[in-house]
């Protein structure tokens, strides 16, 4: 009947090529793989760590070699830690200057549009390669008004050393699961902010994490404190290249929202199709603030994400809004927590998930309101779309209510594409594949219009990259 | 004389697995400049007809041709006959979120066309077009019918007629639901799109959107068949008396 020549690519191997251009190995020093006190006492000795961060390192260990693997989510069979090298030092120091960052290093970022958006439209950049940061740069007016944007290693040795003492790891403890203790004995890299009292950063900072070493893990870790009344919009950007072996992303987020203050956190993650995403994001609310997270869900084999905001203070704030598409052969995981622990607080969740060509794309939700968070509004909505019958989409949301005079809501809906709208679309000339992809986009628009403009560009352009081929 | 626009010749349509048939041994020819109008009742295969045209994947071609542009399209997909030229206007479009009217008409003109949309000239003659179908400018920065009325929706299906030019017009009950008023615009907007290169088949159960146009040939289903063709004076003679009274007028 209908015999439809449509083009079959692969989309791991052709679609993700700007990604997937692998630089030459190049590191300076990497640990042998696996996880031993050794191993973790040599990236202390390497990152000339303070004596507290050592112990601190160690102590996480002993957690993470006490607490069983999850019992409940995606399976992480597929993830041994004696192969995953933790520690990978690419060969330079941090630059403050692209021109300064070796050639193969900067070419990547180059590809990746970095420098140019740094230009165009950021206040700030961090560029994480392997395991340390390789660029980091803040423009002059913005430190000027005391904002502090580094790696979290000049910081742990700088001025604001107590800073990131008293805060580092207290939100997200070791003990919080295996992978948050893993995270605390092989951590490195990642990006330290602190916006004083009353400022507002009119133009958004972004991390860019890059994984190039097959086989091994990247651990950064994100400390942002957001003082009374400031604001902030942090965008986080993650790639890699395919691998045959497995990766492991085990990063941390720990965001403290002072009072009144506002924090908006961006987040495009398109890591290859090897990756085990395991990440933990966490955000603290004081009186009067607001979080805002959105996130946009596409590339690693494993994801689980749900970022969690603690309404600390009253009238505190959270928005969430999320997509994820999964393809075949992935399995993400996402959603999002919010512990309503103050009167008057209030979360907003909105998420759409997409899962196609066997992909399995379920979204987890849980909301705990505690007794004394009288007033509290919570809503949550979750759209799916499937579109096929071998994709799977699961909705899992958790209440947890634990006082009366709140309004708590959840919404759920699973559908799949129109062939009514795909028909209409093809009498106006579309091919069936654009005719999927336009419908699918719309789908995603609504979150599409959160995301910062080149990001809603890369994810619509990611989404005629994951449609092509769909159909056969 | 000139070579037919399209020639449907011995059509069984069916659906299902169960192969119902809902068209059978149909045929039709229409030439450039021609307007055909179809008639009968609800269920006799009108709208059947003109999304089989169309290559509605619902519907399987059992036996015959579609030819278009002496092209044989039976088993092609929609987006290739509308490349060649066809349109269908729906009964009742669907909803698409996420493109706004302006983008998606000047996505469809590029994909019909195959050549890159100039910008200037598209807005303006979008801007005209707009206006003489009433519909406030706002609409064009719209999602594709989302949220609009009846009446809005119907202006849309002319407006997309307008600017996309096909050269075989479907238009399945575009004035069924409208109010006297939105009726006369879209059937001005008829008028306009229509001219010697270009042919129409309209499903009408008021002959308003007629108004102005020379109907050529008036065919009735009943019944998966067509059962009488005339000329134009037929559309009012069963306006007036109804299909029964046609029917009888069969069986005598």
């Amino acid at each position: 009947m209908r015999a439809f020549e449509t083009e079959k690519t692969d989309v791991a191997e052709v679609d993700r090529s700007i990604y997937d251009i692998k630089d030459k190995p190049n590191a300076a020093f990497e640990v042998n793989s696996g996880l031993t006190p050794e191993i973790v006492e040599k990236i202390s000795e390497e990152k000339n760590d303070p004596e507290w961060m050592r112990i601190f390192r160690q102590k996480s260990l002993r957690i993470y070699n006490s607490m069983p693997v999850q019992n409940w989510g995606p399976s992480i069979e597929g993830l041994d830690m004696s192969n995953i090298v933790t520690y990978v030092r690419p060969k330079t120091e941090m630059r403050g200057k692209w021109s300064e960052v070796p050639d193969d290093i900067k070419n990547t970022f180059e590809r990746l549009g970095i420098p140019k958006a740094e230009r165009a439209s950021l206040a700030g950049v961090g560029a994480q390669y392997d395991s340390e940061v390789v660029y980091h740069n803040v423009k002059a007016e913005v430190a000027a008004q005391g904002v502090v944007y580094t790696d979290i290693e000049s910081a742990l040795n700088g001025p604001y050393a107590e800073m990131v003492r008293t805060h580092f790891m207290k939100l997200v403890p070791p003990t919080d699961h295996k992978f948050a203790a893993l995270h605390g004995a092989v951590w490195s890299g990642g990006s330290f902010v602190y916006v004083p009292a009353g400022v507002s950063v009119e133009i958004p900072l972004q991390s860019y994490f890059r994984l190039n070493a097959p086989g091994a893990g990247q651990f950064e870790h994100t400390l942002i404190i957001v003082d009374k009344g400031a604001y902030l919009h942090f965008i986080e950007g993650c790639s890699a290249p395919k691998y045959n072996v497995a990766n492991l992303h085990a990063g941390c987020v720990e965001i403290y929202v002072g009072e009144n203050a506002r924090v908006r956190y961006s987040t495009i993650e398109n890591w290859s199709k090897n990756m085990y995403n395991l990440n933990t994001k966490r955000a603290k609310v004081e009186k009067g603030g607001t979080i805002e997270w959105v996130s946009g869900s596409f590339g690693s084999h494993t994801s689980c994400l749900y970022p969690m905001s603690i309404l600390a203070g009253e009238g505190a704030r959270m928005e969430f809004t999320g997509i994820t598409f999964a393809g075949a052969g992935q399995d993400l995981d996402t959603g999002a927590k919010v512990v309503h622990a103050a009167p008057n607080t209030s979360s907003h969740i909105t998420t759409k998930s997409i899962a196609r060509d066997g992909g399995v794309s379920n979204f987890r939700s849980s909301v705990t309101v505690l007794p004394n968070a009288t007033g509290s509004k919570s809503a949550v909505s979750c759209e799916s779309l499937m579109l096929d019958d071998r994709s799977r989409s699961d909705t899992i949301p958790e209440m947890d209510i634990r006082c009366d005079a709140v309004d708590v809501g959840h919404e759920a809906k699973i559908g799949r594409i129109s062939e009514e709208a795909v028909f209409y679309l093809m009498s106006r000339g579309l091919s069936e594949e654009d005719a999927r992809a336009l419908i699918v986009g719309g789908f995603a628009e609504p979150i599409a219009k959160e995301l910062p403009v080149e990001y809603a560009v890369e994810m619509n352009n990611l989404i005629h990259l994951e449609m092509k081929g769909s159909i056969g | 004389m000139s070579s037919p626009l399209l020639e449907v010749k011995d059509l069984q349509v069916t659906v299902g697995e169960e192969q119902k048939v809902l068209l059978d041994g149909l045929n039709l020819t229409i030439y450039p400049g021609e307007t055909h109008v179809l008639m009968g009742h609800n269920g006799a295969g009108k709208s059947t007809l003109m999304s089989a045209l169309m290559g509605d994947p619902r519907y399987t071609v059992t036996r015959g041709q579609i030819i278009f542009k002496g092209q044989d399209v039976t088993h092609e997909p929609a987006d290739v006959r509308a490349k060649l030229g066809m349109f269908l206007s729906f009964q009742t479009p669907e909803e698409i979120p996420g493109i706004t009217l302006e983008n998606f008409l000047r996505t469809a003109q590029n994909a019909i066309t195959g050549k890159p949309v100039k910008v200037f000239a598209f807005r303006k003659e979008l801007a005209q077009q707009m206006e003489a179908l009433g519909m406030d400018e706002s609409y064009a920065d719209r999602y594709l019918n989302v949220g609009f009325s009846g009446g809005e929706k119907k202006k849309s299906e002319i407006l997309q007629l307008l600017m996309l030019k096909p050269s075989l017009a479907l238009l399945d009950e575009t004035d069924s639901g409208l109010d006297v008023d939105a009726v006369k615009t879209v059937a001005q907007g008829v008028r306009a799109y229509h001219n010697k290169d270009n042919a129409l088949i309209i499903i009408t159960h008021n002959a308003k959107i007629l108004e102005g146009l020379h109907v050529d040939y008036v065919h009735v289903l009943d019944d998966a068949h067509i059962v009488r063709t005339g000329d134009g004076s037929l559309v009012n003679e069963i306006i007036e008396e109804g299909f029964r009274a046609l029917k009888e007028d069969e069986a005598k």
